[in-house]
């Protein structure tokens, strides 16, 4: 049951990847920020079914880190210096609400 | 010169340094700059440098370069090994948390010693009991389960090291 | 033009490093197992994006701020792992069943203590 849900996944992936690299007519950025929305697809299956609450708030944080890599790519394409402050700035926001939510998890007050 | 002044001193001018390599050279930027830094350093300055200079300084530095290295490669393998046992159809895994013992003191070895402890193969830094000097470790992998085992498996990478570095 | 294709070779190799991390994060049983294989890979993958654009634009302003994005990641993501894999054990969410040993429960009074 679980090779047979391994297989199924494995032919999904190479399907996205021949689509995405051999017949999407973009340019090499576009594929490569592709592949970014594609994990953060996966990422997003996490917060929505996550069983525990720990697996959201960790979903959530592991989005954080790959809108800051997204946004660098995107900074190359367009040649935008500014798209990076942004993602300094998003991956400083995620880190204080990924320790936020950690704390309210704990059962802590914020001002402890 | 007392330590805290000494410290806002070393704050001010790293804090400079950065902000004119991230905006440029300009007398706008150079007069938002001084405002901010001083702003920093005289708020926050004081919790940079908290111990007095010591000996051999050159030989921390030569060591905390060969640190940097070894930390590298052992992430490489950490990522190799991660990619691995996700590829893998039966998810070949093990987990279990277990404790090991470290000899550091101070705060910022064992702060440098856990997140390299979370960022190399397979295991993954839950807690720290100060008194004691433990650190309970989930470890994706488990090999042994007594504490000195352990010690010699994931502790004894990085701690001869971190203990030339720091100590 | 070989700046660009080194740069080029770095990105797409903490892509798929990324990928592989996010694939974990869906894959593996638990929690605890989760935050390892997304952190370590999904880490080293966005460093390795952030270290190939300051490959390809070099000593400007731009590639600074890339630099500077590799070494604030490398020093928060431990520390966000760490913070919740302690809070989520303190709430008492379950290991998976395939756990085989579990020191830090033993410790009962250590969790009670501080908490």
């Amino acid at each position: 049951m679980r090779v047979l849900r391994w297989l199924v996944g494995l032919v999904l992936i190479a399907a996205f990847g021949y689509f995405n690299f051999f017949v999407y007519d973009g340019p090499i950025y576009f594929k490569l920020i592709n592949v970014i929305l594609v994990s953060a697809l996966f990422v997003l299956f996490r917060v929505i079914f996550g069983p525990s609450p720990a697996d959201r708030i960790v979903a959530v944080d592991i989005l954080g880190i790959l809108i800051v890599g997204m946004l660098a790519i995107m900074g190359l394409h367009y040649d935008q210096g500014f798209l990076m402050d942004i993602g300094l700035i998003w991956a400083l926001l995620s880190f204080i609400a990924s320790l936020a939510f950690a704390k309210i998890l704990e059962g802590r007050s914020l001002d402890d | 010169m007392s330590l805290a002044v000494k410290s806002k001193i070393v704050v001010f001018i790293l804090a400079i340094l950065v902000w004119l390599a991230l905006t440029g050279l300009g007398l706008q930027e150079i007069i938002t700059g001084v405002i901010i830094a001083l702003l920093v350093s005289l708020t926050a300055g004081h919790f940079l440098i908290t111990t007095h200079k010591q000996k051999h300084t050159l030989h921390r530095w030569l060591y905390a370069v060969f640190y940097f290295f070894k930390f590298l490669w052992e992430m490489v393998k950490a990522n190799i090994h991660v990619a691995y046992i996700v590829a893998h159809p039966m998810l070949p895994i093990k987990p279990g948390i277990v404790k090991i013992k470290t000899k550091l003191t101070k705060d910022a070895a064992i702060t440098v010693l856990t997140n390299s402890i979370t960022l190399t193969p397979g295991t993954l830094t839950v807690d720290v009991n100060e008194d004691k000097k433990e650190i309970y470790v989930h470890w994706i992998d488990v090999k042994a389960t007594g504490m000195e085992e352990c010690t010699k498996e994931i502790g004894a990478r990085f701690e001869p090291t971190l203990t030339e570095v720091f100590e | 033009m070989i700046r660009e294709t080194i740069g080029l070779a770095v990105i797409i190799i903490g892509i798929a490093f990324d990928f592989f991390g996010v694939l974990g994060l869906v894959r593996l049983p638990d929690v605890y197992n989760r935050l390892q294989a997304a952190t370590k890979c999904v880490t080293f993958g966005s460093a390795g994006i952030l270290f190939g654009t300051f490959i390809i634009q070099g000593f400007s302003s731009f590639g600074f701020k890339a630099l500077i994005g590799v070494v604030f990641i490398f020093l928060t993501s431990p520390v966000a792992a760490h913070a919740i894999s302690r809070a989520a054990h303190r709430a008492r969410i379950p290991l998976a069943k395939e756990t085989v040993v579990d020191e830090y429960e033993k410790d009962k009074e250590l969790k009670q203590s501080t908490a």
